[in-house]
Formats: C-alpha cells, sequence, structure tokens
C-alpha cells in the first residue's frame, strides 16, 4: 500500500467515525440513546440493517467462494425475503406497540421475568463471543497480507468503533452505517469496473461471463432435491427463512436497527428495502468473484493464494517440493490459458463438434491445473501441520492488493474496514442495550434516573467492546475458533427462536411452560452435542423444535393453566 | 353551519406505506414477493443460458 492508499483508508475510516460523533452529538435520554431522536427514515434503516448483516468476512470470503465453486450461495438467502415478509406483519407491530428496546423485553410481556431473562442471557453470551470474532477475522486476513501487526489491527478497529458507539449510541450506529454502506458500494463498483477493464484484449465481459460458464462458476440454481448438495432452492428457501427469522427477528443487533425507526412504515419500509436488494448485492458480489477467477485465467494466479504463508515454506532449505509444484503450476497455466482461446475461437465457428473438444480440452487442463493446486495444498500440510489450506479467503484481497491502482487499494480495505466496523457497532450497542434493560434495570437497579441508564448503558457498550477486543487479540489461542463460536451459536440459537415462536403463534401457552421446556430444549441440544455426530446446523432446528413441542406438552400439565390469557 | 366530526387519527399499524403504486401493506408484501420469483426466474435462466 502507497501513502495514497493509507491516506483514502485513514480519512475514510476516520471522517465516518468523526461524523458519526458529530452528527449524533448533544446531552441523550434513555430512549433517544437506545432508539435515536426518532426521525430515522427507511433508507437509512434499510442500509443500516444490511450493513450489520455484511460484515468484513462478507467482502472478504464471497468473492473467493465465487471463485472455488460458483455462484450457488446465492440460494443461501432465498428465505430472507420471506421472513422479512413475516417479521414486518407479525413481529414489528407488537414490538412497536409494545415499545420496547430490546426484543426479550416483549418475551416479559408476553410470559414473565424468568423467560425474559432466559432469552437475554442466551443472546448476550452468543453475541458476545461473535464480536470478538467479527473483529478477529478480518485483522488476521489483513495483518497476514499487509504484515500489520495483529494486535494494533485489532485495538484500532476495536477502539475507534467503541469511541462512536459510546458517545453517539444507536443513532450514531445507524448514520455512521449509512456511509459505511455507500463507501461499500463505491468499491466494490469501481472493483467491478476496474476488473473488466483489465481484462485481456478481446475479452470484454460478455466473453468473461462466457469462460465463467464454461467452467460452471455461474450455476446459481440449483432446484435438485439431493439431501447432499450445500446449496439448492429449497435448501436456501427452508435454511433461509429458519435462520432469517432468527436473526432478524429476535437477534438484538438486528432487532435494536428498525426500532429506530421514526414510524411503524419507515421500520417496515426499510425490511422491505433489504428483502427487495439483499440477492442482487450477493449475486454481485459473487458475480465479482466469478469474474477474478476469469482474470486469473488470463493472469497466472499464485498456486496458493495465502501467499505469506506459502513463501515462508517454499523460501526454506527444505521447501523444494513447494517451489517444483509451483513451477509445474505455471507451466499448465499457460497451457490452460491457451486452451481457453481455443474454445472460444471454436465457439465462433459453426461447428459443434469442434466446440465440444475444445470445451473438453479445456477442462482437462482445468483438471491438470486443480490437482497440482491440489498437491501444493497437500505438501504445505507437510511441511507445516498447522497450516490451514482454505484460502479462498484470501482471494479477493490479493487481487485487490496486486492488481487495483493505487487510491482504489486504499478504498477497498476502507470497504473492508467499513464493514468490520458497522457489524460491530450493531454487535456493542445491542449487548450495551440489553444488558442495561433487560438484566440492569429489570433486576439490578429498578428506579435509576434517565441520566443513569445512559450512563449505564455507555459504560455496558464499553465493557463488551474491551472484552471484544480482549477476545480477538487472545482468539488465535484457540483453534477452528470461527467454528466454535458457530457451533456455539447453533447450540443457543434455536431455543430462542422457539422461545419466539411460542411468543407470537401459540397463545394459549404461558411463561412457567415455555420457560421449563426452553430449558428441557437447551439440555437436549447440548447433551446431544456432548453425545451425537449430528452436524451442528441441526441444532438451530432441534433446539427450536423441542421448545415449542416441549411447551405444548407442558402447558395441560401445569395447574391453572386452563385460566391462563395471553398478554400479547 | 355544522362543524364536521374530526376523524381519528390513523392507528400507526394503519398507516399506509405511502410508496407510489402500493397502497397497501399487503400489496406491498405481494410486490416483495413477486420481485422474489423474478429473481429465482431470471437466476435460473441465467444459470440455464451459461451451462450451454
Amino acid at each position: 500500500m502507497s501513502t495514497i492508499d493509507y491516506v483514502v483508508l485513514i480519512g475514510t475510516m476516520l471522517g465516518i467515525a468523526l461524523y458519526g460523533y458529530w452528527k449524533t452529538r448533544g446531552p441523550r435520554d434513555l430512549s433517544s440513546y437506545l432508539r435515536g431522536r426518532g426521525g430515522i427514515g427507511w433508507g437509512t434503516i434499510g442500509l443500516s440493517v444490511m450493513a450489520t448483516q455484511a460484515s468484513a468476512i462478507t467482502f472478504l470470503s464471497t468473492p473467493g467462494q465465487a471463485y472455488e465453486s460458483g455462484m450457488a450461495f446465492v440460494q443461501n438467502y432465498f428465505g430472507m425475503p420471506l421472513a422479512l415478509i413475516i417479521i414486518c406483519a407479525v413481529f414489528l407491530p407488537i414490538y412497536r406497540r409494545l415499545n420496547v428496546y430490546t426484543a426479550y423485553e416483549y418475551l416479559g410481556h408476553r410470559f414473565d421475568p424468568k423467560t425474559r431473562l432466559l432469552g437475554a442471557s442466551l443472546f448476550l453470551l452468543q453475541r458476545g463471543l461473535a464480536a470478538g470474532i467479527t473483529i478477529y477475522a478480518p485483522a488476521i486476513i489483513l495483518s497476514t497480507v499487509l504484515g500489520w501487526r495483529l494486535d494494533l489491527t485489532i485495538l484500532v478497529t476495536g477502539l475507534l468503533v467503541i469511541a462512536y458507539t459510546v458517545s453517539g449510541g444507536s443513532e450514531a450506529v445507524s448514520v455512521t452505517q449509512k456511509l459505511q454502506m455507500f463507501v461499500i458500494f463505491a468499491g466494490m463498483v469501481t472493483a467491478f469496473v476496474v476488473l473488466v477493464a483489465k481484462m485481456p484484449a478481446g475479452i470484454g465481459l460478455v466473453e468473461a461471463t462466457t469462460v465463467a460458464g464454461g467452467f460452471g462458476k455461474l450455476e446459481a440454481i440449483d432446484f435438485s432435491l439431493n439431501p447432499n448438495t450445500r446449496y439448492t432452492v429449497w435448501s436456501g428457501i427452508l435454511g433461509g427463512v429458519f435462520l432469517s427469522l432468527s436473526y432478524f427477528g429476535t437477534d438484538q443487533s438486528q432487532v435494536q436497527r428498525y426500532l429506530t425507526g421514526a414510524s411503524l412504515r419507515e421500520s417496515r419500509l426499510g425490511l422491505m428495502f433489504n428483502a427487495v436488494f439483499k440477492i442482487p448485492m450477493q449475486f454481485f458480489i459473487l458475480l465479482l468473484g466469478a469474474l477474478v477467477f476469469v482474470f486469473y485465467q488470463f493472469e497466472r494466479p499464485p498456486v496458493f493464494f495465502n501467499q505469506t504463508l506459502w513463501n515462508t515454506h517454499a523460501q526454506a532449505e527444505s521447501g523444494a517440493t513447494l517451489r517444483s509444484l509451483e513451477s509445474s503450476y505455471a507451466a499448465l497455466h499457460e497451457h490452460k490459458e491457451a486452451s481457453i482461446h481455443a474454445w472460444l475461437e471454436a465457439r465462433r465457428g459453426a461447428d459443434p463438434a469442434a466446440e465440444a473438444a475444445a470445451k473438453a480440452a479445456l477442462l482437462e487442463a482445468h483438471a491438470a491445473s486443480e490437482t497440482v493446486r491440489s498437491e501444493a495444498k497437500a505438501a504445505l500440510v507437510a511441511a507445516d501441520p498447522r497450516a490451514k489450506i482454505k484460502d479462498s479467503d484470501f482471494v479477493f484481497i490479493t487481487f485487490v492488493l496486486t492488481q487495483l491502482p493505487h487510491g482504489v487499494i486504499g478504498l477497498l480495505i476502507a470497504v473492508i474496514f467499513a464493514a468490520a466496523l458497522s457489524s460491530v457497532a450493531s454487535e456493542l450497542n445491542a449487548l450495551g442495550s440489553t444488558t442495561t434493560i433487560d438484566l440492569y434495570r429489570h433486576v439490578i437497579q429498578r428506579d435509576g434516573s434517565d441520566t443513569h441508564y445512559v450512563k449505564a448503558s455507555k459504560l455496558f457498550t464499553m465493557l463488551w467492546g474491551g472484552i471484544a477486543i480482549s477476545f480477538a487479540l487472545f482468539a488465535n489461542m484457540v483453534e477452528n475458533l470461527i467454528e466454535a463460536v458457530n457451533i456455539i451459536g447453533s447450540i443457543f440459537y434455536g431455543v430462542v427462536l422457539g422461545l419466539f415462536i411460542v411468543a407470537f403463534f401459540i397463545k394459549r401457552i404461558g411463561g412457567t411452560a415455555v420457560f421449563l421446556a426452553a430449558v428441557a430444549a437447551q439440555t437436549l441440544v447440548i447433551a446431544l452435542f456432548f453425545t451425537s455426530n449430528i452436524g451442528y446446523l441441526w441444532f438451530n432446528l432441534i433446539g427450536c423444535g423441542a421448545c415449542v413441542g416441549f411447551s405444548l406438552i407442558l402447558q395441560p400439565l401445569l395447574p391453572g393453566s386452563g385460566n391462563r390469557r395471553a398478554a400479547a | 353551519m355544522t362543524k364536521l366530526p374530526t376523524p381519528p387519527p390513523t392507528p400507526p399499524e394503519n398507516e399506509d406505506p405511502d410508496v407510489p403504486g402500493l397502497r397497501t401493506w399487503s400489496g406491498v408484501y405481494r410486490f416483495v414477493l413477486g420481485s422474489f420469483v423474478a429473481y429465482v426466474l431470471l437466476l435460473a435462466l441465467f444459470t440455464y443460458w451459461f451451462a450451454r
């Protein structure tokens, strides 16, 4: 990175943070601190919800995913529009009518204090861990490729986000997220334009997409019913509705974003904005990744995209095997490039047989090249058993750093930081609010003044920020940490969704039944985790189903169930 | 002259979406569902076109 890149990066990040601070300065009561001053429109809410969901890993990993395995991942978002409609029609009017600060307050209205505490505690546990990962994951990649100190990258990112989140509260999070999304859109569109412009002579957007299609990278839809296929239309709709209902309807980091709306209309339209634009946005990011793949068919890619790790071992005395594989990969690349040109030439002719033969030769050359890449990864693990061979997270950042002009590099690094800050800000804001409203005000200090609770909320946000930074600083001490956090999330997320499904849709069930059911369901999930080999994503479904099922069984068995009336 | 009674304020839940062409919330939801179906069809066409 050059001086101009640092100027663009630091100027963008500090500029947004200072704007957020300036725009939301001044004294605040609890309502305006946690929900904004009531003037936030649907556009800001829509971008804020989008920014919260899109973390830095979205922009680092998603293009790499398309590079590796095509665009089928877009189907993962198919359940989102349906879930957002359910939230707009059912969840949102109730949250607003009850004038709640947090989603878990609703559980208190609908059931009782103990169920509210249970929901809030499960959220704090899983989201508290996730906030550390949201800071750590981009920091480890950026520090690796840019040679920055990991601890400083984590500290600077963490302290910057804490500063404006604590000072301006929820409104500061929303206004900065709006600007961060503009930076993200500008950066991604610029990367797309430069990418297409850098394709070799004779390869425009049409030819590039043709090549991507020839390699199977543009297969976005799969209607098959095969349960072993990872992404299909059906798994996307069914799984997506379930996950999106949990995330957008019950996770305070999202609920708090749309509760800042000036009215129910603004909140609803903000969510509908996401229902309409999220799929095209993911499509665009994946298409960018597929085109990066095409670019690297004409420009020799590294055999392994985490070049820092590769060079460490390849340049060592014992790295002869790695160097030899690198040479083989380079030779095969030239052969493959010639095969692509031959196939494109054959397509222009009118001979289907010649075209089919040219494509078969191309795919054969690609398979040979991929075999060497696999051998290179195996050799790397042989040299360093702790080496992580998944290098798709490094594909897009490698393209950015080696192919984009100076200034644009700074803008794209700003995109990654903006995405990281926007997600962390929502998480810290939600953690601070939930701790203040559902634990501190509800259990410890019931009769404090507004000013007291604003101070408490600021302190809790700082505390959670400190925990997130500490967790990120020591994250590399834990093996497979990201997966560990996903597992913990899956263990608790299903039960939380179960609580809300009972609350919204099964009016005859009361607080004691659902509380006992949630505790039993959580115990069941934890027991299954330790005693079975079930894939952890299934725990979401098991936890939710068990919570709802146990509630239905327990309610008639409890005394006084015949007189119970639903509160909401 | 008899004064006309003031209509009661619209409850927030019945507030119109006030989106051009979409007068009710059910209209908005139908539009979102229609967009989703259109995306799936376009993506299917996209997949078919480039898989040839």
